[in-house]
């Protein structure tokens, strides 16, 4: 009886079973530091052919452009992570700056123009997160895509015919624009960012819950979690950090501006997905988020050192979203594999 | 079953009714602590009805349900769990993404400092593991790993996760819904010792199954279910298994 009871314990000696079951383990631990596996190779090769790319200015360089894309991508990767999607993330970004610069007409204050930019970038994701919570609609695309149009819309409208507002407090030039020690001060916000979010993802019962409702929803609301709450809160920190984002962009230029984050919104979900997470919700961590921030902005200093065209730029990232969805799928294969073979020694 | 023992759970005058159609007309139901209850049958014959209002997915229409014999509102699969019911579903509630101790946890997480609000806690993963691990551990269930997903693991471990999730955290009774259907035999048989061993540690259970081979086997007792009715409760044996399968069907000879 007692033997009996064991679920799955398989019966001793099935060597060649065990040999397949270990390759697919492999293969899945593969799949998962893929990515940076990949970001390292990257890195070493692109440095032994151009010497200058692992020149300090260059890699502080890197790290500067690609501040905005890691923040805002970061925000992206909690909505991922509940099977959503935030369309709005660029338009907001732009939104924000806008605000921020109106905000520095009216008071020469770096907190209150930064706590501008933030607030309307939380406030625009709070607006995503209710009418897609609350309205009952079936996916977040079309809010996103709607407050997406009317950001931009907005943003245009209260510049009032500039492209950009020019001037912004000092501290917040500083922020977004000086270095410390030779590393651009945008990298730090980087990682406070990141900071934040991996105590909230990993350490928190909320983060917890982000999880469960992006592994399974139904479950989710069988077991009592705060769904609606908590879907609304990842739109709500994706504007957030839409509006980090802006306080660092309007910080290096100096400036406000309707036509910043253009497609920031295809980059940051790009980065998601490139970094290893999972696009069907529920897999992923902060992490992806800032290797695949960091490989598209490698990736468009190696080809710009290169000389290589932009256009070629934009193919090449496109190659690594579909290598990197490939990846996922492979990953859901192997998974089945193994629960296949548990079945198989039970 | 004894009259000096209170049943851990009563379902008196049951009804339900969706529209037009009678789903439960005035069923009863006892369901006593060591005790397996299988709860048979056809499709339509309102077995996941009268379940579904037990663990609070629908509200009774009329009729009451008493636990230890105090009645009780369940009115959400939240009031259901606070009265000590636990219920597996037949698509098990699991998140594939997270480890058997998340999955145990999830929704309950012990967590810290308890004046925050509880989805502002800290985790207190250790402790969860090792509680997980513990209980695991005591239901005699092996995993190929306590630390992977569990979409890494077969229909059977999963089952085993989800059924010893119910039965850790239900005081009184474990509602188990076609338990070993998507299952093979190997792996059904070890569902089976594991529901034994529920019964072995005083929890009231019951079981929806289609397998008349397991209710003679495991239940204690069987509730017949048609057409929203009850239409006979008897002890299983091989000797009335033939009678149990006409009750189902309606066909009695």
């Amino acid at each position: 009886m007692d033997q009996q009871s064991d679920i799955a314990s398989g019966p001793q000696g099935a060597g060649r079973h065990d040999t397949t079951l270990s390759a697919v383990r492999l293969g899945l631990r593969l799949l998962s530091v893929g990515p940076l596996l990949i970001l390292i190779v990257l890195i070493l090769a692109i440095g032994m052919v151009t010497p200058n790319f692992l020149s300090p200015g260059n890699v502080s360089n890197i790290l500067a452009q690609t501040a905005v894309i890691a923040i805002v991508a970061m925000g992206q990767h909690l909505v991922i992570l509940t099977r959503g999607i935030d369309l709005s993330v660029g338009a907001n970004l732009a939104l924000a700056t806008v605000i921020g610069g109106l905000a520095y007409r009216w008071a020469d204050s770096a907190v209150i123009v930064m706590l501008a930019m933030v607030l309307s970038g939380a406030a625009v994701g709070a607006v995503n997160g209710i009418v897609y919570v609350f309205g009952r609609l079936p996916h977040p695309f079309i809010i996103t895509l709607a407050t997406l149009s009317i950001c931009r819309g907005l943003a245009l409208q209260f510049a009032i015919g500039h492209t950009t507002m020019r001037g912004m407090p000092e501290a917040i030039a500083t922020i977004g624009g000086a270095s410390t020690f030779g590393v651009p001060n945008s990298f730090f916000v980087v990682f406070a960012v990141a900071a934040v979010l991996v105590v909230l993802a990993k350490a928190m019962v909320w983060g917890r819950w982000i999880y469960a409702v992006g592994g399974k929803p139904d479950a989710a609301v069988q077991m009592g979690i705060p769904v609606r709450g908590v879907l609304v809160s990842t739109y709500v920190i994706s504007g957030l950090c839409a509006g980090i984002g802006a306080v660092v962009l309007a910080g290096r230029t100096q400036a406000g501006s309707p036509l910043y984050g253009n497609l920031l919104e295809l980059d940051t979900i790009a980065a998601v997905i490139i970094g290893g997470a999972s696009f069907l919700g529920g897999r992923g961590h902060v992490g992806h988020a800032l290797i695949g921030a960091i490989m598209i902005g490698v990736i468009r200093n190696a080809l710009n050192l290169l000389g290589v065209n932009i256009f070629f730029q934009m193919i090449a990232i496109g190659l690594i979203i579909v290598i990197a969805v490939e990846g996922d799928v492979l990953r859901n294969h192997l998974e089945a594999r193994a629960r296949s073979m548990h079945a198989g020694q039970g | 079953m004894s009259a000096a023992t209170t049943p851990v759970l009563t379902v008196r005058h049951a009804r339900k009714r969706f529209g037009a159609v009678d789903a439960l007309k005035d069923v009863g139901l006892t369901a006593n602590a060591g005790e397996v209850l299988a709860l048979l049958g056809d499709n339509g014959a309102g077995k996941s009805t009268l379940i579904k209002c037990v663990s609070g997915v629908h509200e009774l229409d009329e009729g009451e349900i008493l636990i230890d014999g105090e009645p009780v509102a369940i009115h959400s699969p939240a009031a259901a769990r606070r009265a000590g019911i636990e219920t597996v579903y037949q698509d098990l509630a699991l998140f594939d993404n997270l480890t058997p101790a998340q999955n145990f946890y999830c929704g309950r997480e012990i967590a810290f400092p308890s004046w925050l609000p509880s989805g502002l806690r800290f985790l207190a993963s250790r402790a969860m593991d090792q509680n997980a691990a513990e209980i695991i551990d005591r239901l005699k269930v092996r995993l190929p790993r306590f630390d992977a997903p569990v979409a890494l693991m077969s229909g059977g471990q999963r089952q085993a996760i989800a059924v010893a999730r119910a039965a850790v955290f239900a005081r009184k009774v474990v509602i188990l819904d076609e338990p070993t259907a998507a299952l093979g035999l190997r792996e059904s048989r070890k569902v089976l010792d594991l529901i034994r061993q529920l019964r072995a540690e005083g929890k009231a259970i019951i079981l929806i199954t289609h397998n008349m081979e397991h209710v003679v086997e495991l239940a204690d007792r069987a509730v017949v279910l048609r057409q929203g009715r009850k239409v006979g409760e008897l002890k299983p044996s091989r000797a009335n298994r033939q009678k149990l399968v006409s009750m189902i069907v309606g066909a009695e000879a």
